[in-house]
């Protein structure tokens, strides 16, 4: 599931190039909204849906940092090189 | 009493009712707040989802994605959507995801607070943090400024006719330098007095306000126009290549019609036709880079920070994409309805008007009541105040722990001395910018915002390799900085230092150049210099300590 959602990810990148469109106005969807404009408004709910699945299916590990370890100090390796 | 006021006095008493609210906002923060770094910088790492993504969404929409959106859909059509803000939508949330989510977990295993704390770290050097800062410092400036200037100019035009016995040279309008000095001393109250989690509560308030205000603006034009469905057919009969990308010789001949009727008789064909223009294909794909600079914000990593665990960032990742559709579609439909709007029989836009910026005020002016157009003004503050603060705070940040802290010596200072130089260092910016905004005024400031952009996603390839890239070396980080600074400096002096705007080159945006040239020095020095210490590669991925 987590390479299909990388897969769909990266294909709604590319469909984001809708150059198939480029000299169309019609259908006008809900009746006034421009196909160009139309299509592009479904790339940004589907980019929501993609990334509700991307953050289930994809979370990664190593970001869940227990609080123990959560220091308010500077940081340690103040380097001077 | 409120209809007896004129539309300039509604204006300013919305005005007056809004900023009490902030300032009322600023001073409950106070009461929570704790006078160390953490807490003030950072808000003790402690913020929920909700605001987190309200905190977010207010910091990266700035006024370009009310008033700015819609001027550039009625100059240049719908391509500004797809350009702009579907892309941001995919790329902000990757940016949050792959970057924003790392950065929050280094920051609260290391203790960062600024981006140059992790840098040095990264990259075992000093040094880089004296070349970071002023770079970071530089790129936020004419940020900071359009937000000043944008504030000043809409007091002026929105409150014009409410004080005439007082401020004659500007037709009763409160005049632009006292708009942008009450908009400053605002900000820096509510950013002093509850710091990082005072900007949250108010950026939270204010991001609804301009969700809301869209939405609601559309609607009333709409109904003006005589419903949506309308003011689509007025488009398509006076100027259909705003509602596309493509220019064909019909829609040429289409124009060429209409513009001979408007010469014939402008009264009899009421809409100046608009001269179509085709959208760069080329353009229209490379403005992804654009929206990769978010990763590399000051302010956006400081509210990265403020995340309570990395779970809250969930719902920001998938609000990005949602959100800025719901800001974006209705301005952007506002702006294509205006090059054909007619009203009454009259054109609601002048026919000679030429100001893109002012296209959504004189729609709400002439199509809604006066109210709506302080609100309107109420929502534009929302989106300048609640990136600037964000903005001021992440300076200060860095000057009280990059450079006081890191300098000085941090074992030097207590958490309030620290807080407090950086609440100075805060007001300084802020008279800064002030007295810049005061004699830029008609610069061409607003041009440069797009290469602050371009600036910052130049760092993202530095960013992106220093999270995901082990070899990537100490070395390999100061030829991209300095790549990407020569580059950079080359195409905008090519500009003519902003003054034509974005000058293409085999017509991608100055950024794709930036980028190719801040990528390909950072691998190429990396591969060729010695590796990143063993403990420097376990520290920040684990086991193995191999450099790969």
């Amino acid at each position: 599931m987590r390479r299909l959602v990388i897969l769909l990810l990266v294909l709604l990148a590319i469909l984001h190039q809708d150059f198939w469109y480029w000299d169309s106005i019609y259908p006008l969807v809900l009746g006034f909204i421009p196909i160009g404009l139309a299509y592009h408004i479904g790339i940004s709910i589907t980019a929501g849906i993609l990334w509700a699945l991307a953050v289930h299916y994809c979370w990664p590990k190593d970001v869940d940092v227990p609080d123990e370890s959560f220091t308010t100090e500077a940081p340690a390796a103040e380097v001077r090189r | 009493m409120i209809a007896a006021l004129n539309a300039g006095q509604t204006a300013v008493l919305v005005i007056a009712l809004y900023m009490a609210a902030l300032i009322a906002l600023g001073l409950l923060s106070q009461l929570v707040l704790r006078l160390t770094v953490a807490d003030y910088f950072v808000a003790s790492r402690g913020l929920g989802s909700f605001m987190l993504l309200m905190s977010l969404i207010g910091t990266t929409m700035t006024a370009f994605a009310l008033i700015g959106s819609s001027g550039e859909a009625w100059e240049s059509g719908i391509v500004v959507y797809g350009k702009m803000a579907s892309w941001s939508g995919i790329i902000h949330a990757a940016m949050y995801f792959l970057v924003g989510l790392k950065l929050w977990a280094f920051g609260k295993k290391y203790g960062y607070v600024t981006q140059i704390q992790f840098f040095r770290d990264r990259f075992e050097s000093d040094k880089i943090g004296l070349l970071l800062f002023p770079i970071l410092v530089a790129l936020l400036v004419p940020y900071i400024l359009v937000g000043v200037i944008s504030s000043g100019t809409a007091i002026q035009s929105v409150t014009a006719g409410a004080f005439p016995e007082y401020f004659k040279e500007t037709g009763g309008a409160i005049p632009y330098w006292l708009g942008a000095l009450v908009t400053c001393l605002v900000v820096l109250y509510y950013i002093s007095a509850g710091g990082v989690r005072g900007t949250a509560w108010v950026n939270a308030l204010q991001t609804m306000i301009f969700l809301v205000l869209g939405v609601a603006m559309c609607w009333i034009i709409a109904a003006k126009l005589g419903g949506p469905e309308k003011a689509t057919q007025m488009v398509i009969e006076h100027n259909p290549t705003r509602l596309k990308r493509e220019v064909s010789p019909a829609d040429r001949q289409h124009y060429e019609a209409r513009l001979a009727e408007w010469n014939a008789d402008p009264k009899k064909a009421i809409i100046k036709p608009k001269a179509p223009h085709a959208a760069s294909k080329t353009e229209f794909t490379t403005y992804l880079f654009i929206p990769l600079s978010v990763a590399m914000f000051p302010h956006l990593f400081q509210y990265w920070l403020t995340a309570r665990s990395a779970k809250k960032f969930k719902l920001s990742i998938i609000g990005q994409p949602l959100l800025i559709m719901v800001i974006w579609v209705p301005c952007v439909i506002v702006g294509l309805w205006a090059t054909s709007a007619i009203h009454d029989g009259q054109p609601v836009i002048p026919p000679e008007f030429a100001r893109p910026n002012g296209v959504l005020p004189l729609m709400v002016k002439k199509l809604a009541s006066p109210m709506m157009g302080a609100l309107l003004a109420a929502g534009i503050f929302a989106a300048v105040m609640s990136s600037m603060d964000a903005q001021f705070l992440a300076m200060g940040s860095m000057f009280a722990n990059d450079v006081v802290g890191h300098y000085i010596g941090r074992d030097r200072f207590t958490d309030r001395q620290l807080v407090f130089i950086g609440r100075i260092f805060i007001v300084i910016v802020v008279a800064a910018s002030f007295l810049l905004a005061l004699s830029w005024r008609e610069s061409r400031v607003f041009n440069l915002g797009v290469w602050c952009f371009t600036g910052f996603a130049s760092l993202f390839p530095l960013l992106f390799a220093s999270i995901y890239w082990r070899r990537v070396t100490k070395a390999g980080a100061y030829a991209s900085l300095l790549a990407a600074a020569a580059t950079w400096f080359w195409l905008f002096r090519d500009s003519q230092y902003g003054k034509l705007s974005e000058q293409a080159h085999w017509g991608l945006t100055p950024a794709t150049l930036v980028f190719a040239a801040a990528t390909v020095a950072l691998v190429a020095v990396s591969l060729i210099t010695r590796a990143p210490s063993r403990a420097t590669i376990e520290k920040f991925f684990g086991g193995g300590g191999h450099a790969r």
